[in-house]
């Protein structure tokens, strides 16, 4: 494994490099009168966008939908995940009960949930939770079980030789034991739960950053696209550090 | 009426089967040990010390033959038997503490003062806030020491509990483990490889052979009061034990002035 690099100044000159780089790029491609403004927007008309759509809320309430859509559609899912994968870690019975049609649904993307969700659902925000929920459900089900089955058999000897009751177990030794693979199921399924509300929201939406993408392409506007597309990436990034920072104040113990 | 043995084992085989191939990791092995007393099984790998000691606390409870401890027939563990593993098998996102809390009966799971009494028997009061991964490993090991006796058992039981420790802390845990068994008057059975360690905490020793695990020979030890590790009793005990492993020309002179 590296060592951790010190944050110093020439680390923080290397992190924005590239960005900076790319940035120069654009501008120079611009200045040399390469940019069709149909396919490829000017920096300048980025930001103008960009300002524009802050000006007049339509950033905020874009990022608002989807980013709620994202926390109802997710929690659903997690608490679903952690439920049912406890019961199949801790009933061998239920595991064979329910496998076969796990393993079946767990392939199938969440895009290919979207027919089935607008039939079912409408194009309102429920089907887009449904798909929320098929996105995030599976990573935080999966590793849920994985991190039980990988708990150490040691300390169920432990418990036995202290004669722990079951709900002790599950208390003091299952859910802590698990808790780190957990921890990465729920950043996989923020993750897929992100990827599935921009998918959903550019098939049938009138608001969300997957919107602004569908909008932005009809109205043949590269650069509202390129600024939902922005949104995506940068709140995607911001809720996986939210995240990472949640691990490590929850699993001291590492 | 009292029993004075409290641990009583008759006709003991245990065999091992994979499906393919057995393995006879016990026979025959009658053991009796003395309420109170401190006894020693020493072999090499494979002679089923372990595997009687996880018998005895009842880990392991497939087994032919009669084990009794306490005057009953061993079934599944229990807190009376307390068992310290070679790994300290704390849970790491437990403090040291909580550690002990966890392993107490119901009862008892409030009594901090319990919990601090014997932190302090072991030395490790100002670390009962410290999670596992803050303690060394001689550290760690006494902590589970502490935890096996805090549930106040009627026995012992120790497998190979110093056997990943270096040599100078595990010759200080030894001599702790010998005060905490003067002071608290309980059994205390240790599996060990380490022919010193076996004969200084030892009244008893117990000599296995493997192929299949059978008792070859128990020794008594006398080590005089205080036991002296350099004393000329400590090395002659420790010869005889040598001479059931090693051919005589093989032992090394050992000198005692």
């Amino acid at each position: 494994m590296n060592k951790p690099q010190k944050k110093d100044v020439f680390y923080w000159f290397l992190y924005f490099a590239l960005p900076l780089i790319i940035l120069i790029i654009w501008e120079s491609f611009d200045r040399a009168g390469k940019l069709k403004p149909y396919t490829m927007p000017s920096l300048e008309k980025l930001f103008d966008t960009t300002v524009e759509y802050a000006k007049n809320g339509q950033l905020l309430t874009n990022i608002g939908v989807s980013v709620s859509l994202v926390l109802e559609g997710f929690f659903l899912a997690l608490v679903t995940a952690l439920i049912i994968g406890m019961l199949v870690s801790l009933f061998p019975k239920f595991d064979t009960f329910t496998d076969l049609i796990i393993q079946i649904l767990k392939p199938i993307p969440p895009i290919a949930w979207i027919p089935l969700a607008i039939l079912w659902f409408g194009i309102g925000q429920e089907s887009k939770i449904f798909i929320i929920f098929i996105g995030a459900v599976f990573p935080v089900f999966l590793n849920t079980v994985d991190g039980v089955k990988t708990i150490d058999k040691k300390y169920f000897e432990l418990a036995k030789v202290y004669e722990i009751p079951k709900s002790e177990l599950i208390k003091n030794i299952i859910i802590p034991g698990a808790l780190p693979s957990i921890m990465t199921g729920i950043r996989l399924g923020v993750g897929n739960a992100w990827v599935s509300v921009v998918a959903a929201e550019m098939i049938g939406a009138t608001k969300g950053v997957g919107y602004m993408l569908s909008n932005g392409r009809s109205l043949s506007r590269p650069d509202i696209v390129i600024l939902g597309m922005l949104l995506v990436g940068v709140f995607g990034k911001i809720m996986d550090d939210i995240l990472r920072l949640l691990r490590k104040k929850v699993i001291t113990w590492l | 009426m009292a029993v004075e043995n409290i641990v009583e084992i008759k006709h003991l085989t245990k065999v091992f089967n994979d499906g393919k191939n057995e393995v006879r990791a016990l026979e025959d092995i009658g053991l009796e040990i003395k309420e109170g007393s401190f006894t020693s099984i020493i072999g090499g790998s494979g002679c089923g010390k372990s595997t009687m000691l996880r018998i005895i606390g009842g880990i392991d409870i497939e087994y032919t033959g009669e084990v009794l401890v306490n005057g009953s027939k061993v079934t599944a563990p229990s807190r009376e038997k307390g068992f310290v593993f070679q790994d300290h098998r704390l849970l790491p996102w437990l403090t040291v503490k909580e550690n002990i809390r966890f392993s107490l009966p119901k009862e008892q799971k409030k009594n901090d003062a319990l919990i601090k009494e014997y932190l302090e028997l072991v030395g490790l009061s100002d670390f009962e806030n410290s999670l596992p991964k803050q303690l060394s490993g001689g550290m760690a090991q006494r902590v589970a020491i502490a935890r096996a006796l805090a549930n106040k058992p009627k026995i012992l039981l120790l497998d190979e509990p110093f056997g990943a420790l270096d040599a100078i802390t595990k010759v200080n845990l030894q001599e702790e483990l010998l005060k905490i068994w003067q002071k608290e008057k309980i059994t205390m059975i240790i599996v060990t490889h380490d022919i010193d360690e076996a004969v200084y905490l030892g009244e008893n020793v117990v000599v296995m052979t493997p192929r299949p695990g059978r008792i070859k020979q128990i020794y008594k030890t006398d080590l005089g009061t205080p036991r002296l590790r350099t004393g000329s009793l400590f090395a002659k005990a420790r010869e005889d034990i040598y001479k059931e492993f090693f051919k005589e020309a093989e032992i090394p002179f050992t000198y005692n002035i």
